[in-house]
């Protein structure tokens, strides 16, 4: 079985090409065609779940609240967790770089001699790259999500941080398990393809080594790990093997376990529109002395890999509310468009807009700020209300800024879109519109020499006719009308 | 920032064109100019004006449109409300003038002033005037034929201005008008200002998709209050060849109250 293989094929670009992958994403009316059904249905869903706009409004400012919260005492918050983790038998690692993460996993998997790992759903884990990482050093990772699955059999990345598969269609998995999975008739039945995902699955959680899993919400007063999910998969993960690793950014601690209530509510409601998952799993350590199961060491990997540079900036610090539902992404009209895929970064749409800069430096990343209409679809559906679109615009402004400027907070990658030709057309543009006397001339011209208007306008004219000014301008109809009432 | 309530309608408005007006819809401007008279106030269009500072500002050069907003607020002396044809350039200067001036100990205490001083033109003319458009119409000689329109919103009139209901309460409150839905409506046009230039492909293919749904729902035309969306939905469907006609919410208005059909 192909999941054997210890290495994957990489399938991000450098997102560095976002641009050559939008155009081929749109070009691909399939692509679109599946994305745009999927973001409807997922929409709907979500609506309907909250039929009553005060109580979303209500649930909403709470939900913004922890989350701000807990950003707000974010260094204190994790000594807690670490303390009361350690306190209940989890041992806890720090790592600031993914590389870092990787080598703290592997650490764990080769003291225990550990040839295979199950894995639970986990961004983070994506983020870090552990399947190569550990594929490589000739340990198997079998993710256990059954999007997941479908994605790591198809040698691809996850497309949507909550539904890894989401562009494939059933007949796309009913080839793909028919070609991979040994033994498998090729059938489109939803029912018949999830069972013969499970099947294969089954004997893969008893016979693996390590189980690792991600991290919803991390209490710190409780030392509780809490974890959503729907198929009973991650609670598997996390307690069949003798070891659970899990992983999270350092972001995803609350303070207290009543405030995880709201936040689960809006998480599940938001993402797949449903009150509540079929699994919500509180992991507080090992197994104890007289218990029958669950893991004999659990791990927690506290991530920051970037994070501490939005946790830094007032402004941009709101990066880190988010809960990761992936609402921003199911209303936007160009995630809906390219899908995830065309990003290049693990977290595509407009959560990962925001905060891939952080996570890899605006250089590889400067594409993503402007890929955004700043409609603000995202920032009206998003349960923590993360300002996006105020966010964006920041980002732009530090990839504008000139390099070479000392600023309080420097970004990595600072200046990644400075260019002096840019930089010439607004001064032009600002000498022109903020000079009364220099704007009179620059309009008269404008409508004098209307005729002359460029008939290719950058990328404007590749879908839309040419821009022509009126023949004369509101100032001079103004001006007209003040002369008729003299 | 809140906006400023008044008890009594203002007598005196300031009427803030709009950089994208001035040029290319300048008829827009002055039907707003036109709608705010019938209504019983007296406006002022300082002549220095040029354009709110929204471009430079989304596209991250903040120090232009620091410079180009103060030489905008540099003209609005008196006390009087700000009206703006346009929910994308009231939202700029309600919602980001205050932070772009955050730091700034004289102008930004302007900032705010202004700020709540700020409306967007049907906002105005139905929340602040409460004009009685019916009865305006009523006065009108010739009654227009009837006529389908839809509404585009623009995302800032939506979300960050929340003038939608007003659009919607003026056009429903004129006789002969009937509202026609099309699909996704809520959904961005592809304007963005200069994402429309930087990402070409995407902001096409958004509105290749809003030209589509808005031909399928039947209207006899398009009518928005905010420029920039007219312009890319207008030159969209006039490069794919498609017989939609387009036009500003304040000019649609005053025809109607003038008894004149289509332009
Ligand atoms: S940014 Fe908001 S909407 Fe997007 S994934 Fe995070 S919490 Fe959800």
């Amino acid at each position: 079985m192909s999941t054997q293989t210890t290495t994957q094929p990489l399938q991000f670009h450098p997102s560095a090409d976002f641009k050559n992958r939008s155009r081929e994403a749109l070009a691909d009316t399939k692509l679109r065609q599946n994305f745009r059904g999927a973001m409807d249905f997922l929409r709907g869903k979500r609506s309907a779940q909250f039929p009553d706009e005060n109580e979303l409004e209500n649930l909403r400012d709470l939900g913004e609240a922890v989350r701000k919260h807990a950003l707000r005492n974010l260094p204190q918050l994790l000594e807690k967790l670490e303390t009361q983790l350690t306190a209940n038998g989890v041992q806890v690692h720090w790592a600031e770089t993914a590389e870092e993460a990787n080598a703290i996993i592997h650490g764990i998997a080769v003291g225990r001699g550990a040839k295979s790992v199950i894995k639970g759903k986990s961004m983070a884990s994506e983020e870090i790259e552990l399947n190569d990482y550990l594929g490589e050093r000739g340990i198997t990772c079998v993710e256990s999500d059954m999007g997941e699955y479908v994605v790591q059999l198809a040698h691809e990345k996850p497309s949507h941080i909550v539904m890894p598969a989401i562009h494939k269609t059933k007949g796309d998995i009913a080839e793909l398990f028919h070609e991979e999975i040994p033994d498998t008739p090729y059938t489109e039945d939803v029912d018949e393809l999830i069972q013969i995902g499970r099947k294969t699955l089954r004997q893969m959680f008893v016979d693996a080594d390590i189980g690792l899993s991600g991290v919803n919400f991390a209490i710190a007063e409780t030392g509780t790990l809490w974890l959503v999910e729907n198929e009973g998969n991650g609670r598997l993960s996390t307690t069949i093997p003798n070891t659970h690793i899990a992983i999270m950014g350092i972001e995803k601690v609350v303070e207290k376990l009543e405030q995880v209530i709201p936040l689960a509510s809006l998480l599940t409601r938001s993402a797949t529109g449903q009150a509540i998952t079929t699994y919500f799993n509180l992991i507080s350590g090992p197994r104890r002395p007289g218990e029958l199961d669950g893991p004999r060491e659990v791990h927690l990997v506290l991530l920051d890999n970037g994070r501490s540079q939005a946790f830094e900036d007032a402004e941009l610090r709101a990066t880190l509310q988010c809960i990761r539902c992936g609402a921003c992404m199911n209303h936007c009209p160009v995630y809906a468009r390219l899908g995830g895929h065309a990003y290049g970064t693990v977290y595509p749409g407009p959560i990962g807009q925001i905060i891939s800069p952080h996570l890899l430096g605006l250089d590889d990343t400067r594409d993503l700020p402007t890929a955004s209409s700043l409609c603000g679809a995202c920032a009206e559906v998003c349960p923590v209300r993360i300002p996006i679109p105020q966010l964006l615009i920041r980002l732009r402004t530090e990839a504008q800024r000139n390099p070479g400027e000392a600023v309080a907070h420097r970004l990595k990658g600072q200046g990644a879109s400075y260019s002096l030709g840019e930089q010439l057309v607004w001064k032009f543009w600002t000498g022109a519109y903020a000079h009364p006397s220099l704007h009179r001339i620059f309009r008269w011209l404008a409508t004098r020499l209307r005729a002359f208007a460029p008939k290719q306008q950058m990328g404007w004219t590749r879908f839309r006719t040419p821009l022509q000014p009126a023949e004369r301008s509101l100032h001079d109809l103004m001006a007209e009308r003040k002369g008729n009432r003299l | 920032m809140e906006k400023r309530i008044y008890p009594a309608p203002p007598q005196q408005v300031y009427l803030f064109g709009t950089c994208l007006i001035d040029l290319f819809v300048p008829e827009a401007g002055m039907d707003a100019l036109r709608l705010l008279e019938q209504a019983g106030v007296a406006v002022d269009f300082p002549m220095g004006q040029s354009c709110c500072g929204q471009p430079a500002y989304t596209s991250g050069n903040e120090a232009s449109a620091r410079t180009v907003a103060a030489a905008q607020m540099a003209l609005f002396q008196e006390d009087w409300p700000i009206v703006v044809p346009s929910g994308s350039c009231a939202g700029m200067m309600r919602h980001h003038w205050p932070k772009l001036f955050a730091a700034d100990p004289v102008l930004g205490p302007r900032a705010k002033v202004l700020a709540e001083r700020t409306f967007e033109l049907t906002e105005f003319l139905v929340e602040v005037l409460k004009v009685d458009f019916a009865a305006l119409h009523a006065q009108s000689t010739v009654a227009p034929p009837p006529i389908k329109v839809a509404l585009h919103t623009s995302c800032s009139a939506r979300r960050e201005m929340g003038t939608r209901s007003h659009g919607l309460a003026l056009l429903r409150a004129l006789p002969g008008v009937e509202l026609v839905e099309q699909k996704n409506e809520a959904e961005c046009c592809g304007f963005g200002g200069v994402f429309s230039l930087k990402h070409p492909d995407i902001s096409g293919a958004m509105v290749a998709d809003k030209t589509a749904a808005i031909e399928a729902s039947g209207c006899d035309q398009l009518v928005s209050a905010d420029a920039g969306c007219l312009c890319n939905i207008g030159h969209a469907a006039e490069h794919q060849g498609r017989a939609l006609k387009v036009e500003h919410l304040a000019s649609f208005v005053a025809r109607r109250l003038r008894g004149e059909a289509q332009s």
